[in-house]
């Protein structure tokens, strides 16, 4: 064999380990999502059924009588949990890479720049802790009582201001962990841009903070777009921070921007150990149906940023 | 002038100021707005590293790293080893199949391989790691029987860092000049010896940093963990599969919501230790990656 085929086959390894996760996931879930149907996306019930009686059949499968599969709770934790991240990381992001890119002299730039963009470095289970123990207290006993009270005008604002766990506080730590991300990508984009446009706009009278808006950042628009979506991805899967701090809300759709609620991967780790109590398995096939879903949706997130960041490599290599 | 055209002497003066107070209130508030974002970011950071910091330095201390977990008290040193046995371990997986891809795609992208191999690990990455944990647990945990086990583990977390030292690698081999490569096969040298003389000693030191970074990666893992390594308040005794094993971030999630103050102090403890060491490798990487102090310069000069 050629050395460059032998090579080939053990690069192979990382496209096929991508293959065997979402194939091996669907063929153990597949009784669940035979059993559970269409309506698993849809229902707003996780019920394990009465673990005491004996196993009744349906769609020609063993179930728990009184069991039950939905996860509505869990789409509609994970999606507004990552809307709220994505919405205030996008805004800071752009500009933390604003100031990096133009504020900060060159010469400390790469270090202030280390130094922020540390956050995505630390774990996600070092920002469960803290928000544990240092946020939610804060968060639970002073913010959000003001703002339901202050800021009660506004839709989802007002009502209970519960105990801090729940939908703002996930939100506001998965902005944290994933603004580095946008701000480390679009500050090399800054960065690199041709001078000739900078120039261009400056002797033009522009001053430098207009060259920034309306030349340099319309010029870094798809490096924008493509690590937003990379940074809602990110989002999506969080599990531990989330896990520690969302107060991990069971059938329960959020009534306000405090309530508690669950995302699919916070979930999964929460809701095994129980699976595991049901007799005929199909919890335990039903959660690896959870991360089926989750597994299909980052994958069809992070393709589709991928393509777009390949795209605008290969079109502004032609333009240069 | 005005003289001259008389209707510029009667346009108002007023419309062209009022226009750069505009601007000038536009771009304080941009400036100010882009420092504020600045701000919030530096101090996020400041005080998650604070926090780990100040609670941490008062729990960790010789018996935290010398004694095991008794309950929910005791020390860390089962925790360590098992960090290092899984982290290690997954690296040690991960790097054949990872530096592999890696002179692929910056060796032999011309085919159609290359793009699909690096566009599936640029996905793998995004992918959650609790997918990959829960993937780990149902076909090694399960079907194959492993139970909770180091070697479940070292998998799972394998793939967690398999895209990164992909990714590392082709970066650092691609830096490599071109002429280097040009010269081995002029000289007659076949693939193997130009990527196994040539390009991949050359570019060592950034796939040992890129092997860091996936390190530490590895090291701050626990969703793909807590069901397939498991925990252990034991030393491990070697056994690869049916002995579960104890590591630093299942410390930190299990035991701060313990009520006990010694349960506090092993969590505190265990982030302090896993945060330490994630930023000593980031730093180590950045000093190696700079364009002034780091190996490039030294592939240059």
């Amino acid at each position: 064999m050629k050395f460059r085929h032998l090579i080939a086959v053990l690069a192979s390894v990382v496209a096929l380990a991508l293959l065997a996760i979402v194939v091996f996931l669907a063929v153990y879930s597949w009784p669940a999502i035979r059993m559970n149907g269409a309506g698993f996306l849809r229902r707003n019930t996780w019920n394990l059924g009465n673990l005491y009686s004996d196993p009744i059949l349906r769609h020609g499968r063993e179930v728990m009588p009184g069991a039950s599969y939905g996860i509505l709770f869990l789409i509609a934790g994970t999606l507004l949990s990552t809307l709220i991240a994505v919405i205030l990381a996008i805004p800071v992001g752009v500009g933390a890479a604003i100031f990096l890119a133009e504020a900060v002299p060159a010469g400390m730039r790469s270090w202030i720049s280390f130094f922020v963009e540390m956050l995505a470095a630390i774990p996600s289970v070092v920002f469960g802790l803290w928000g544990y123990v240092v946020v939610i207290p804060f968060l639970g006993h002073h913010l959000y009582p003001w703002m339901a009270h202050h800021l009660k005008f506004i839709p989802f604002f007002a009502g209970h201001s519960g105990s801090g766990y729940g939908l703002l506080t996930a939100g506001l730590v998965l902005c944290l962990m994933i603004v580095p991300l946008i701000t480390a990508t679009l500050r090399d984009a800054l960065v690199t841009q041709l001078a000739t446009q900078r120039d261009a706009s400056l002797a033009l009278g522009a001053s430098r903070f207009e060259t920034l808006w309306s030349v340099l950042l319309p010029g870094a628009r798809r490096v924008l777009i493509g690590s937003s979506i990379l940074a809602t991805g990110r989002a999506l899967g969080e599990t531990m921070a989330v896990l520690m701090i969302s107060g991990n809300a069971l059938n329960y759709l959020p009534r306000n921007i405090y309530s508690p609620i669950s995302t699919m991967a916070s979930f999964i780790v929460s809701q095994l150990d129980s699976a595991l109590q049901d007799p005929t398995g199909i919890a335990v096939r039903s959660l690896a149906e959870v991360a089926l879903v989750l597994c299909v949706i980052s994958v069809v997130v992070n393709g589709a940023a991928r393509l777009l960041i390949y795209y605008h490599g290969r079109w502004s290599a032609r333009m240069a | 002038m005005a003289s001259l055209n008389p209707a510029l002497s009667t346009l108002p003066l007023a419309a062209p100021r009022r226009r750069a107070w505009r601007r000038r209130i536009f771009d304080a508030c941009g400036w100010g707005l882009c420092g504020l974002a600045f701000l919030c970011l530096g101090a996020a950071t400041v005080w998650i590293l604070a926090t780990v910091v100040l609670h941490g330095l008062g729990a960790l201390n010789w018996k935290m790293i010398t004694q095991g977990t008794v309950g929910t008290g005791g020390g860390l040193m089962n925790a360590i080893e098992g960090t290092l046995i899984l982290a290690l371990g997954g690296i040690a997986l991960a790097l054949p199949p990872g530096l592999a891809a890696g002179i692929y795609l910056a060796e032999f992208d011309t085919g159609w391989l290359a793009p699909v191999i690096r566009f599936f690990s640029d996905v793998l990455v995004g992918v959650p790691s609790i997918v990959i944990g829960y993937f780990g647990y149902v076909t090694l945990v399960e079907d194959l029987g492993w139970g909770f086990s180091a070697a479940a583990g070292g998998i799972a977390l394998a793939i967690i860092a398999l895209p990164y030292i992909t990714r590392g690698s082709e970066m650092a081999i691609r830096q490599v000049p071109r002429e280097m490569r040009d010269a081995a096969y002029a000289l007659g040298a076949s693939d193997s010896r130009v990527v196994m003389s040539i390009t991949v000693p050359l570019a060592l030191p950034g796939v040992l940093t890129g092997v860091l970074l996936a390190l530490a990666i590895a090291v701050g893992e626990t969703a793909p963990l807590l069901y397939t390594a498991g925990w252990s308040n034991f030393l491990w005794n070697g056994h690869l599969i049916q002995e579960p094993v104890g590591y630093l971030t299942y410390a930190i999630w299990a035991f701060i919501t313990e009520p006990f103050a010694s349960a506090h102090a092993l969590a505190y403890a265990a982030a302090l230790l896993v945060t330490g060491f994630v930023l000593v490798i980031s730093i180590f990487a950045r000093l190696a990656l700079d364009e002034n102090t780091g190996w490039r310069r030294r592939m240059r000069g």
